[in-house]
């Protein structure tokens, strides 16, 4: 069997003397949009700095395409292939929409450029109509648009998407659902961390589940959707 | 006081184009050397206390390129590029390991390498004074502007400080690289997690800021007595400069070093004595009125 397109393998991760992820192991096929599901506080966050090269692992592997990249400073872990979209919507907000795009477009790690500004606004039409702006002026929605956005405009071989539906009122909640279906349709590999199951319970594929800093469970989305009893002890509010 | 000897300038047209020659060449050379500070300041969060180092280094390694060369553009480049090397080199190895510590060890790294410069320069140049003389180039007749005479190396140094000013800005306002060091200097993790090498960057940014401090001396060179220690007036002035600009603000150095530029030009005739006085007054004024500068941003770092 070849190994996972990424590939997380028994990560240890510190900030300083305290230990918050334990022998973490995960695994995203391509194609796959996979949720990491856990509570506040759980190491979702933790677990996609890991992957990112902000927060390198102490013990452990990470590993995309065969390609080991646990220790490598982050920028060329994102030239490897790893898009990283933090939580809490980090556009710069001094730049336009469209200067957002044009400080993150670089080829994606085999030279592949699907992804341009022209691209970019025909699946993101409401940038589209707002690309002079200044993105401090946006709205949540449309910055957590915006940070999708300028990641893919990396061409990255998998998105990292860290709590798009964070703070969001419901009706945008399932405007983010949508964008992410129509990504998933598109074949991008998506790594989507989530409290909010019921969200990724409409778009994900499969699932894993983190607890603690250990993983607990992993599972097609349908076997959770059917498992009450994880659902109950790791998921419910 | 002398109120009336600058009521008696102002109304002479001759006096009054020759001081303001005067005021626009102190204005280019600091609004020149304050750039750089305040770039480096706005993209790295430090304060280079060593600044003016380069404004010597640039002095210096063009005096020495002219003389072996007697090429003024020879000399010029040099300078620039000179202390944009060094500048690089004292980034990678030096300033880069304090980064985000506190002020005072980032103040104590530059003066150790204020010291070091200027004593480098007593050994390889000498401590005495050292005048490079107008270039060849520049032994023209004098420019007639209303009844006034303007040197032509004057006009030279006007024209081609605004022209590198206006090239900084346009390169940082409009240019792609210019708005990855803008959303650098905002958020540094998020560039480098969009895939760009910050380390690089971090470098190439103190590497341009030092050399408009090498541009400064080497333009200064031809006009000025050059001596250890020179950077340090300019870099105090500069600071007054950025503080009254706004640090990061580009625009803002440029009308602020023009402003401390006719303060010193006028005030050496009409309140010699209390220069420096209304200098350090003006940016008195402006840090209770308005901190961050005439045209600075609040800079989250």
């Amino acid at each position: 069997m070849t190994d996972p397109f990424l590939h997380v393998e028994a990560a240890d991760v510190y900030y300083g003397a305290s230990q918050i992820l334990f022998g973490v192991d995960l695994a995203v096929e391509q194609g796959q949009t996979m949720a990491l599901l856990g509570r506040n506080g759980a190491g979702k966050s933790t677990t996609f700095k890991m992957i990112a090269g902000l927060a390198p692992p102490r013990r452990g592997k990470v590993a995309l395409a065969g390609q080991g990249l646990a220790g490598r400073p982050s920028y060329r872990i994102a030239r490897a292939g790893i898009g990283y979209v933090p939580e809490n919507r980090q556009v710069f907000p001094d730049h336009t929409v469209d200067d957002n795009l044009i400080v993150a477009a670089k080829k994606g790690p085999r030279g592949d450029h699907h992804w341009n500004r022209e691209r970019i606004y025909e699946v993101f039409p409401i940038l589209a109509s707002m690309k002079d702006r200044l993105a401090g002026r946006l709205s949540g929605g449309e910055q957590q648009m915006l940070t999708i956005a300028r990641t893919l405009m990396g061409n990255p071989a998998v998105l990292l998407l860290d709590e798009p539906s964070e703070g969001l009122a419901p009706i945008i909640v399932q405007a983010i659902g949508e964008l992410i279906k129509t990504l998933r349709g598109m074949g991008v590999t998506i790594l989507l961390a989530e409290q909010n199951m019921h969200f990724c319970l409409g778009i994900a594929t499969h699932a894993t589940v983190i607890d603690k800093g250990q993983i607990v469970y992993r599972a097609t989305i349908d076997e959770l959707r059917h498992n009450e009893n994880i659902k109950q002890r790791y998921l419910a509010v | 006081m002398n109120l009336e000897a600058l009521a008696s300038c102002l109304s002479s047209s001759a006096c009054a184009v020759t001081q303001i020659s005067t005021a626009l060449i102190i204005g280019m050379l600091l609004f020149m050397v304050a750039s750089g500070l305040s770039l480096i300041f706005g993209v790295l969060g430090v304060i280079n206390f060593a600044h003016g180092a380069f404004y010597m280094a640039g002095a210096y390694i063009a005096f020495f390129t002219y003389q072996a060369t007697s090429s003024f553009l020879l000399a010029f480049l040099a300078g620039a590029l000179g202390a944009g090397l060094i500048g690089v080199i004292f980034e990678r190895f030096i300033i880069s390991k304090v980064y985000g510590k506190d002020i005072l060890m980032q103040l104590l790294v530059c003066y150790a390498i204020i010291l070091i410069f200027d004593d480098l320069v007593k050994i390889i140049a000498g401590p005495e004074y050292k005048m490079m003389g107008m270039p060849d180039v520049f032994a023209l007749p004098p420019l007639e502007f209303a009844g006034g005479f303007v040197p032509a190396y004057y006009v030279f140094m006007i024209v081609a400080s605004l022209l590198i000013g206006a090239m900084l800005w346009l390169a940082i306002e409009k240019t792609r690289i210019g708005k990855i060091i803008r959303a650098l200097a905002i958020n540094p993790q998020m560039v480098g997690a969009l895939g760009i090498n910050t380390t690089l960057l971090y470098a190439a940014v103190f590497g341009v800021g030092s050399m408009l401090a090498g541009i400064a001396g080497s333009l200064a060179a031809p006009t000025r007595t050059l001596t250890p220690g020179m950077g340090l007036s300019i870099l105090i002035e500069s600071f007054i400069v950025t503080v009254i600009g706004g640090m990061g603000s580009i625009v803002g150095a440029l009308i602020a070093a023009l402003l401390i530029g006719f303060t010193r030009a006028f005030g050496a005739i009409g309140f010699p004595l209390f220069v420096d006085g209304i200098m350090f007054g003006m940016m008195a004024v402006v840090l209770i009125v308005k901190p961050s500068g005439l045209l600075g941003r609040e800079i989250a770092r």
